[in-house]
């Protein structure tokens, strides 16, 4: 297609104008992933430090059911809230579905697996010694768990923005429980699908330029904070 | 090492603090009234409509209305669930089935405008030639010539599928396409596939510049393609924004933004022509075939 390369100089041209629209769009999208990976990582540590350090009935079982969500399209568990969501549905009273609300729902039920799959695995390479020396030392429960969480704060880490950039830049779950709301529902990929529906692909490819930018950015701040460099020491 | 994480859950909750609380979402408050919730079409959204009426009647009445863009069967689901207060689609066999059902109340009028046959350069089917929408719909199976189909449920695609049966073909075989996708996304693929396909005329007309394909067949008085506003049961659904949706109907309906409507042009022609009142269609319908 001839007009591909100018629709990447549109793109730069639409980033530095600062264009309004676009500024609503992003907000939208890292107002409603920030506050869905808020919510599910406590939840979701919890869960794995249970599957990695108590034995109980279902544990294998509930392991290989996380691993298994992992591979749930976001459009399926976009369309299960949505059944849910609507107004039949089993939370129908809540009048949730095209809400910011249901779009965090979603956006949790996708993050929430990924943290406790990656989550488990991290806390799995954790020397149980640390647990035991830190009790025997006299730590409370509560300090022991924050020490050994700390022990493998790197694999956490890598959870987190895994976590983080999928549901960042998932579609089909938002799609379906957002609506695509202009100025409401209507975050960075949704954006996407309709304007390259639209067939102006200058917008989106300005869209997902910002994307990776502030994916980049993002993950580079989290680096940084994390303070390794990546090197092993 | 404790820095560390300090820093970090520092980091995580920037965004939140820098973001308006989720609190502020407007279905949520307590003003939900305030907001109406459409249920519509892709061709009345992509085609740059809704976009250029809205803003007056929030003006003129304070509503805000939340657009949620998808195909007519779609939209008609939605409302009949009770998911949306409104819905303006153009699928008549359906809407009567909308109504039947007591899904929703009357069907009101609003506008109109016409499907047409869009395809390559080359017009492989001869469409040119053809001088009744079943003739084209025939040669286009006569000479198998590509064709891309909405299949998606959406009213252009209930249309579609009433002209093959019209024309008593059998739309299926190598041929035939079910895209399953947005009107400008089937654009975008008959375009890149010399393929025909049906669509309407307002969407086109938006796409037109965009795409290598051109009008191969129009004009027949079978291809209109009339759009109704319709609001949801307030028996079926006693807290749905009734009050809004009427408003919203009414509004459209009123002098003023069929007016609006008639005014809306892409490139110097019309997209939409307003039907909410007969009299007034004998004047106008003049001026909108090319």
């Amino acid at each position: 297609m001839s007009n591909s390369s100018s629709a990447i100089t549109d793109a730069f041209s639409l980033l530095v104008s600062g264009d309004a629209e676009l500024w609503n769009i992003i907000g939208i999208s890292f107002q409603v992933s920030t506050t869905a990976i808020a919510l599910s990582i406590i939840p979701a540590l919890v869960v794995a430090f249970l599957l990695a350090y108590i034995k109980f009935p279902g544990r294998r079982f509930l392991v290989s059911f996380f691993s298994t969500l992992l591979s749930v399209p976001a459009v399926v568990v976009g369309l299960t809230l949505y059944l849910v969501l609507s107004r039949h549905g089993l939370l129908g009273e809540w009048r949730l579905l095209f809400t910011q609300t249901a779009m965090v729902l979603g956006q949790m039920a996708l993050s929430f697996p990924i943290l406790v799959a990656m989550g488990h695995a991290a806390l799995q390479s954790s020397d149980k010694r640390a647990w035991e020396t830190a009790r025997t030392l006299g730590a409370g429960v509560f300090k022991t768990i924050y020490i050994v969480l700390r022990e493998v704060r790197f694999g956490l880490f890598a959870a987190l923005l895994a976590a983080y950039g999928r549901i960042l830049a998932e579609v089909g779950a938002s799609m379906m429980l957002g609506g695509n709301i202009l100025h409401h529902t209507r975050n960075i990929p949704t954006a996407i699908a309709l304007e390259t529906s639209k067939g102006d692909f200058a917008q989106g490819i300005a869209l997902g330029m910002v994307l990776l930018m502030l994916a980049f950015t993002l993950n580079y701040l989290l680096h940084y904070f994390q303070g390794k460099e990546g090197l092993v020491e | 090492m404790f820095r560390t994480t300090g820093r970090f859950l520092l980091l995580l909750a920037l965004p939140l603090l820098m973001t308006p609380a989720i609190a502020e979402d407007p279905s949520k408050s307590n003003k939900k009234q305030a907001v109406i919730k459409l249920a519509t079409t892709t061709s009345t959204d992509n085609s740059g409509l809704l976009d250029y009426l809205l803003p007056s009647f929030k003006k003129q009445t304070g509503y805000e209305v939340h657009v949620i863009a998808v195909g007519t069967g779609k939209a008609l689901r939605i409302g009949c669930d009770g998911d949306a207060d409104v819905v303006l689609v153009h699928a008549p066999k359906a809407e009567k089935a909308f109504v039947e059902k007591a899904c929703g109340e009357k069907r009101n009028a609003v506008m109109y405008n016409d499907f047409v046959v869009v395809g390559p350069d080359s017009d492989p089917a001869g469409l040119e030639s053809a001088t009744t929408v079943n003739d084209a719909m025939k040669n286009i199976v006569k000479t198998q010539s590509l064709f891309v189909s909405r299949g998606d449920d959406s009213g252009t695609h209930k249309k579609e599928l009433s002209l093959w049966k019209a024309a008593g073909a059998e739309a299926a075989g190598k041929w035939y396409r079910e895209a399953g996708q947005g009107m400008g996304k089937v654009l975008q693929m008959a375009g890149e596939m010399d393929a025909y396909t049906l669509t309407d005329r307002g969407t086109w007309l938006a796409y037109k510049a965009k795409s290598p394909l051109k009008i191969r067949f129009e004009g027949d008085r079978v291809l209109q393609n009339p759009y109704s506003i319709i609001a949801v049961s307030k028996e079926k659904y006693t807290d749905i924004n009734y009050v809004g949706a009427m408003a919203l109907i009414n509004w459209i309906r009123a002098e003023q933004a069929q007016d609006l409507i008639a005014e809306f042009k892409i490139e110097n022609t019309r997209l939409f022509t307003p039907s909410a009142h007969p009299a007034r269609k004998n004047a106008l319908r003049t001026s909108v075939k090319k």
